[in-house]
This record gives structure tokens, C-alpha cells and sequence, in this order.
């Protein structure tokens, strides 16, 4: 027990400093590869509690994918040279009531969350789960998810296929002039189509359509 | 003193463990310059040690004793950092991969999610070293880099459905055993080229070795590097090819079982039967390295996402209806 509880406050330690650096950090990549320290160690949280599949997870989803394209977005804006600008200048002043106002509103939440939870322990109990201790929570959960929610698991991915769909056609845009490369006629080229023999008249040449 | 005794025998485990590993990773080096050389009708290295088997000690000797150099605009911590990231994550991947069905080193219940995880990590160790470099072509080599990996992990994800499907576990050894009467290769053989092929874009390996094209791109994100940190990039990247080739022969060659249980084949241990599978596999990397052109990288995008995607997403309807149409899902 005692490995496990220095191991737990070391994970957490580290989770909590990363996520203080990642928004105190100046530099905009810092903040990423600290977000990036924090997800890992969140990830090892979840295995110590015996959540094996939601660390691992955890790890390919927000390390692996998410993370990968907010560093390779922050990288290609170079929000890095902006920091002075963003953060010193006077009229970033007329932020703070939004993000008082957001702050506000989820620091609320928060509070709701928490003391449902810990005032109101029959909330989790209503969950009709019937956990079977001999199965890995990979079936676990794999039992509940196509059972029990399928409709809010199909719902969940209807949600992120719309959200794909609607990210293309905003970002899409014709370009007219553009010369495509297309497989099929590049292979369906014979020998006749581009070489062509000519006699050429002495003294006279050809005359070129090109 | 028991929590002694385990950190003991587990770095004793860890130790026996990796140094082979190295030590193979300097082995097959040397083996891929050989091959690579040998189709162009070249000698390669031949000359330190019999048949110049002693030429990737002698390149890590002249590394280590190399100046490091650290460029003064670079941003120091995270450049020191990116070499050692690859390196680890190369390593690290090890712990699960099954020599026999008692020989593993870490034997969990989610070990291909784990070997898929650690090696989409990989992509760090090359956006940390091109970032940090603070130059045009390491930069460029990088963002080359998470892209192209990003991209064909989706296929190497969806190919690893496939093969789930069919064991219906996600721990190694059953996996293994799983393919105890029928290896996946053959139900699953097109899926077994599309893994291949993305193996060899998630290790950067030629014809997919975009991020570090030297026409283009002198070194890619390795240009700033030199000594000993250039060496754990290289022997980084060659662990994580091998990893690969591990990771495909567990997946659909059958990891450490014999091709047919007979008398003379099931003489020899399993282990030996994963490494002959792995030098099979890393033998195909090097041909295809010496044999096929480079890859635009318009074409590369193309063929991970109009073409891999939706094929591999297709075999799996198409797995998955055939397993629920002959009731052969696995049940446990």
C-alpha cells in the first residue's frame, strides 16, 4: 500500500504542476508539452485505480491524437512570438469580465458536481450497474456501452460526425486553375496517346500545336 | 527489504530484457546497411569485425566520443529532452511483448492498446526535436512528421480492430494463442500488406521517410543534432522499427508459435520463432528501403486517407459481419 500511495502523490503532484504551468507558462508550446505531461500523468491515475482501458485511452485519444494536432496548430501559427503582445498589452483588459463571467460560471458547476456527489451518495448507487468483479473493465465497459447507452453512444458519434462534416465545408474551398493529378488517366496512357512519329519535310519543319 | 527484492529482480528482468534488445538494434543496423548494399550490387560494411558485424559498435564509439553540440538558439531543455523521448518511448514499448507464453516482462490486460499508445507517443520525441532546434529544416521535417504519423496511425488503429475482433481479447499472449490453428495473416492477408505498408510510414522508413528527405530537407529534424544525441535518434528509431516488426508478427504471424506443430519444429523454443518473425519482417523493411522511390507527399496523404482508411474501415464491417454470420465471435 505504501508503494501505491507515494506513487499516487507523485503522479498527482505532477499532474497538478502541469496543469498550474500550462496556463502560467509564457511560451505557447510550453503550455502544450506541459497539457501533454498532464494527460500522461492523469492517464497513469487511471491505471493505478485499476482503470486500465481508460488510461490507456486516455493516452491514445488526448496524447496521441488531440495533442499532437493543438502543438502542430500552435507550432504552424507561431503563437509563440505573440506571447508579450497578449498578455502585457492594455487593452487585453476588456477580457476580464468574460472570463470573470465564464470562471464564475464554472467554478459553479463545480461546486454542484462535487456536492452532488459527496451529499447525495444515492446518486451513484441509482445507477442500475450490476459490475461483475470477474470480467476486465475492457468487457465491462464494453458490456454497458452496446447495451444499456447504446443510443447515447451512437448519439456521441453522430455528434462528432457532424462536427467532421461541418469542419470540411467550413474550411472547404474551390480553387478553380488548380491542374489535379489523376491516377486513372496517368495508368490509362497508352504509347499512341503522347508519342506521335512525324516526317519532317526538309527545309520546311513542323509546325507545333503546343 | 521487500520492496528491495522486487525493485531488484524487476530491474534484473528490465536489464536482461533491454540489452539484447540494444545490442540487437546495433546487429540490425548493421544488417539493413548489408542488405541495402547487396541490392545495389555493393559490398556495405565488411570490413570491422567478421563480415563487418562490429560496424555499429564501431559508429556508436566514434558518436559517443563526438562533441555535442547545442545550438545557442535553441531552446535547450526540450532539444536535450527530444532524443531521450524517442529513445525511451522505443524501449519502454518492450516491456510487452511476449517471447513465449510465459516470458513476458509485463503481461497486462490491454497490451496492444499499450503498444499502440506508446507508439503514437513516438511522434513527440521528432516535433520536440524539430521544434526545438529553432531552424527551418528541423522545423519542417517535423511538422512532415506529425502529420504522416498521425495519419497512418488511424489505419495501424483499424487494422488492430480487425484482428480483436477475431481474438476478442485485448492482452498479447491471447492473441497469440488465438492464432494457434490458423495464422491471421491468411483471413486477414489484405490487412496484413495495409499494416506493412503502414508500419513502415510510422517509422519514417523509406519510401515514407518525408521527414527527413535529404534532398529536400538536408536531415529533416535530425540536422541540428550531432555526438551521442544523434545516436539515440537513430537508435530510437531503429528499436521502434523492430517494435513494429514485433508487433506485426504478434498481430498476424502467430508471435512465438511454430509454423506447424511437428516433431523437429516444436523442438525449437519460442522465442526463437519471434525473432526469426521479426528478422523475416525487418529483412522485407530493408528490401523495400533499397528497392522503392520516394513518396511525394501529396501522395503519401492520399494513400493513408483516401485509400487505407477506408479500406481497413471496410474490412471491418466485413470481418465483423462474416464472424456474426457464421457464429464464430469470440465468446469469453
Amino acid at each position: 500500500m505504501l508503494a501505491h500511495a507515494i506513487f499516487f502523490y507523485i503522479f498527482s503532484f505532477i499532474a497538478i504542476v502541469s496543469a498550474i504551468m500550462v496556463t502560467v507558462s509564457k511560451n505557447t508550446v510550453h503550455s502544450v508539452f506541459f497539457l501533454i505531461l498532464d494527460f500522461i500523468s492523469i492517464s497513469c491515475l487511471f491505471i493505478m485505480i485499476g482503470a486500465e482501458f481508460l488510461g490507456m485511452i486516455m493516452l491514445i485519444i488526448y496524447v496521441g491524437a488531440v495533442a499532437v494536432l493543438f502543438l502542430f496548430v500552435v507550432m504552424m501559427l507561431n503563437v509563440a512570438q505573440q506571447k508579450n503582445q497578449w498578455f502585457s498589452a492594455r487593452e487585453s483588459s476588456k477580457h476580464i469580465p468574460v472570463g470573470l463571467i465564464i470562471s464564475t460560471i464554472i467554478f459553479f458547476e463545480l461546486i454542484i458536481v462535487i456536492s452532488g456527489w459527496k451529499y447525495k451518495p444515492d446518486l451513484v448507487s441509482s445507477l442500475s450497474l450490476n459490475i461483475d468483479n470477474s470480467i476486465s473493465n475492457t468487457h465491462a465497459i464494453g458490456f454497458v456501452l452496446y447495451t444499456d447507452y447504446i443510443h447515447i453512444f451512437q448519439l456521441s458519434g453522430m455528434i462528432l460526425l457532424v462536427a467532421m462534416i461541418g469542419a470540411i465545408v467550413l474550411t472547404f474551398r474551390q480553387r478553380s486553375g488548380v491542374k489535379r493529378q489523376s491516377y486513372f488517366s496517368q495508368i490509362s496512357r497508352e504509347r499512341s496517346d503522347g508519342v506521335e512519329l512525324i516526317d519532317v519535310p526538309s527545309n520546311q519543319g513542323v509546325k507545333s500545336d503546343d | 527489504m521487500n520492496y528491495l527484492s522486487i525493485i531488484f529482480s524487476e530491474t534484473y528482468k528490465i536489464l536482461f530484457l533491454l540489452v539484447p534488445v540494444l545490442v540487437s538494434v546495433a546487429m540490425v543496423v548493421w544488417l539493413d546497411r548489408r542488405i541495402w548494399a547487396f541490392v545495389q550490387k555493393r559490398q556495405g560494411p565488411n570490413v570491422v569485425g567478421p563480415f563487418g558485424l562490429l560496424q555499429s559498435l564501431a559508429d556508436a564509439l566514434k558518436y559517443i566520443f563526438k562533441e555535442v553540440i547545442i545550438p545557442s538558439s535553441s531552446n535547450k531543455i526540450i532539444f536535450i529532452l527530444a532524443p531521450i523521448v524517442t529513445m525511451t518511448l522505443a524501449l519502454i514499448s518492450w516491456a510487452v511483448i511476449p517471447f513465449s507464453a510465459t516470458q513476458v516482462l509485463a503481461d497486462i490486460n490491454v497490451g496492444i492498446l499499450y503498444l499502440f499508445a506508446v507508439s503514437s507517443l513516438g511522434v513527440y520525441g521528432i516535433i520536440m526535436g524539430g521544434w526545438a532546434s529553432n531552424s527551418k529544416y528541423p522545423f519542417l521535417g517535423a511538422i512532415r512528421s506529425a502529420a504522416q504519423m498521425v495519419s497512418y496511425e488511424v489505419s495501424i488503429g483499424v487494422i488492430i480492430i480487425n484482428v480483436l475482433l477475431c481474438v476478442g481479447s485485448l492482452n498479447l499472449n491471447d492473441i497469440v494463442m488465438a492464432q494457434e490453428n490458423l495464422w491471421f495473416v491468411i483471413p486477414l492477408f489484405p490487412m496484413f500488406v495495409i499494416f506493412f505498408i503502414s508500419a513502415l510510414a510510422e517509422t519514417n522508413r523509406p519510401p515514407f521517410d518525408l521527414p527527413e528527405a535529404e534532398a529536400e530537407l538536408v536531415a529533416g529534424y535530425q540536422t541540428e543534432y550531432s555526438g551521442m544525441m544523434y545516436a539515440m535518434f537513430w537508435l530510437g528509431e531503429y528499436a521502434n522499427i523492430l517494435l513494429m516488426c514485433a508487433m506485426g508478427s504478434i498481430l498476424f504471424l502467430g508471435g512465438w508459435l511454430s509454423p506447424i506443430e511437428i516433431y523437429p519444429f516444436t523442438l525449437i523454443p519460442g522465442p526463437i520463432w519471434l525473432i526469426f518473425k521479426i528478422l523475416f519482417l525487418f529483412i522485407l523493411f530493408a528490401l523495400v528501403k533499397a528497392i522503392v522511390p520516394r513518396y511525394r507527399y501529396d501522395q503519401l496523404m492520399r494513400l493513408g486517407w483516401k485509400i487505407f482508411l477506408p479500406l481497413s474501415l471496410t474490412w471491418v464491417v466485413f470481418t465483423s459481419s462474416y464472424l456474426f454470420y457464421f457464429n464464430l465471435l469470440p465468446t469469453n
